[in-house]
């Protein structure tokens, strides 16, 4: 059965989606400026669920007032690491939230494996599942 | 078919410039550079073409007349005190009214803040000051100290690399302003013809004149609820003059410097005759002998001056 045509990987906002275009992310990045966000950029090729820590491209950027710096570094990730995964986190820091308050993909390789389910039998008839991702069986230099 | 597509179109055959100038309000930002800035005629005749070019610009854009956005990008020369940091931070008000920048804020840097101390410095520190003026002004303040000579392994002609670069590419994100001494900024730009080519206005900031001088204490002592009484005036008017003959003279800011020294001096004096009541206007005056205690009147040298000896109280 096929649930996800395109194997597209959801994660974050909009990744149902369509692509967010230039002008879109710059909106985006926009409202999170107006909050008073740090925005930060990351990079992946092992997109995981779990895996929550994703490699940083540069430091987070604070006490930016306008999202085309943003979108500058975005464009030298994306030629940087054309067929990976990047998305665009912005971090509130004000007491008590302390945490992400978006995060969305800009860009993603051209094909996606996606995952699969992998049953593990153990005592009983008990099962374990893993969901295990396709790409990672491939070397880190070869996985898009 | 062509003519179905041009009615349809919704390009104006006419435009009122007066209600587009009247919209931008740019004549209220104008009035007040008129207003708070005294003097710098060639200053603000520049400004307001730049502004009209802008306006022109933009009803240009309405009739589908294409042209490339103009350069921005200045040189602001002058004289310490000639109000070069004051009209960078207008300019970034201007230029966001005209809807030329988004933001307007301005980040004023000096070289610390772009040039790194080991290789691989420079590049990410001038980038991440790029990125936080982006949508507004950047302030580059004795930009000549970005370019040493005499160390060619200075990284600060890296520094200027990556300005040349945003500069040429990101024209519609943010504007850079160099500020320095004329003869400085002159040999930085022989020794950088990129930048100067790069760089569409090249503004020199001319010296106040002592009446001007006289206006911008007024203006400081207003904003301060303070005011010169007649005597004390003609006492300030005598001193300016005065001022300006001995060296480091920076216009405007020598001009603040005396009357912070003067108001010490009026408050000591009120201090010392203590037991009489004072009134509000008192408390506001700067009287003749606050300021001819000055040592410029003593024996024509500067507060502090090493060569003067003792520091006066």
């Amino acid at each position: 059965m096929m649930t996800n045509p395109g194997n597209r990987l959801t994660q974050g906002q909009f990744s149902f989606l369509p692509d967010l275009t230039d002008a879109q992310i710059t909106a985006q990045i926009k409202w999170a400026l107006k909050h008073g966000w740090a925005v930060s950029i990351e990079y992946t090729d092992d997109p995981h669920p779990r895996n929550t820590y994703w490699e940083m491209f540069g430091n987070p950027m604070f006490d930016l007032k306008d999202p085309a710096g943003i979108l500058m570094e975005i464009n030298n990730c994306r030629k940087t690491f054309s067929s990976h995964y990047i998305r665009v986190m912005a971090f509130n820091s004000s007491r008590g939230t302390e945490s992400p308050a978006m995060s969305f993909l800009v860009n993603r390789p051209k094909k996606e494996p996606g995952f699969g389910l992998v049953r593990q039998e153990s005592e009983g008839r008990m099962i374990r599942y893993t969901v295990h991702s396709y790409a990672t069986d491939k070397a880190e230099q070869e996985r898009y | 078919m062509n003519d179905a597509k041009t009615n349809s179109s919704a390009v104006p055959d006419k435009i009122d410039l007066e209600a587009e100038f009247q919209s931008s309000h740019i004549q209220e930002v104008l009035d007040k550079l008129d207003r708070e800035l005294v003097g710098l005629k060639p200053i603000k005749t520049r400004i307001r073409e730049v502004a009209a070019l802008l306006l022109v610009d933009r009803v240009r854009r309405q009739f589908e007349l294409t042209s490339e956005t103009p350069t921005l990008h200045m040189c602001f020369t002058g004289n310490p005190g000639t109000g070069k940091t004051t009209v960078a931070m207008r300019m970034g008000e201007i230029l966001k009214r005209l809807g030329y920048v988004r933001e307007g804020h301005l980040v004023t840097v000096t070289r610390d803040d772009l040039v790194g101390q080991y290789i691989g410095h420079t590049a990410p520190k001038t980038k991440e000051v790029i990125k936080k003026a982006m949508g507004g002004v950047l302030f580059i303040d004795e930009a000549y100290y970005l370019y040493k000579p005499e160390n060619e392994r200075d990284y600060g002609q890296e520094s200027i690399e990556i300005l040349l670069q945003v500069m040429e590419n990101n024209r519609d994100d943010l504007v850079v302003i160099l500020a320095g001494y004329k003869d400085k900024m002159d040999r930085f730009f022989q020794s950088n013809a990129g930048m100067r080519s790069r760089i569409a206005h090249h503004l020199d900031f001319p010296d106040y004149s002592p009446d001007e001088l006289m206006v911008i204490a007024k203006l400081m002592l207003a904003a301060q609820n303070y005011r010169f009484s007649a005597e004390g005036e003609k006492a300030f008017a005598e001193y300016i003059p005065l001022r300006m003959g001995l060296s480091h003279f920076s216009n405007a800011r020598s001009v603040r410097n005396a009357l912070d020294r003067a108001r010490l001096r009026q408050a000591n004096r009120l201090f010392n005759s203590r037991t009489k009541t004072l009134n509000k206007m008192d408390l506001m005056t700067l009287e003749a002998e606050d300021i001819l205690a000055s040592r410029v009147f003593v024996d024509g040298k500067l507060d502090g001056d090493p060569a003067s000896g003792v520091i006066r109280k």
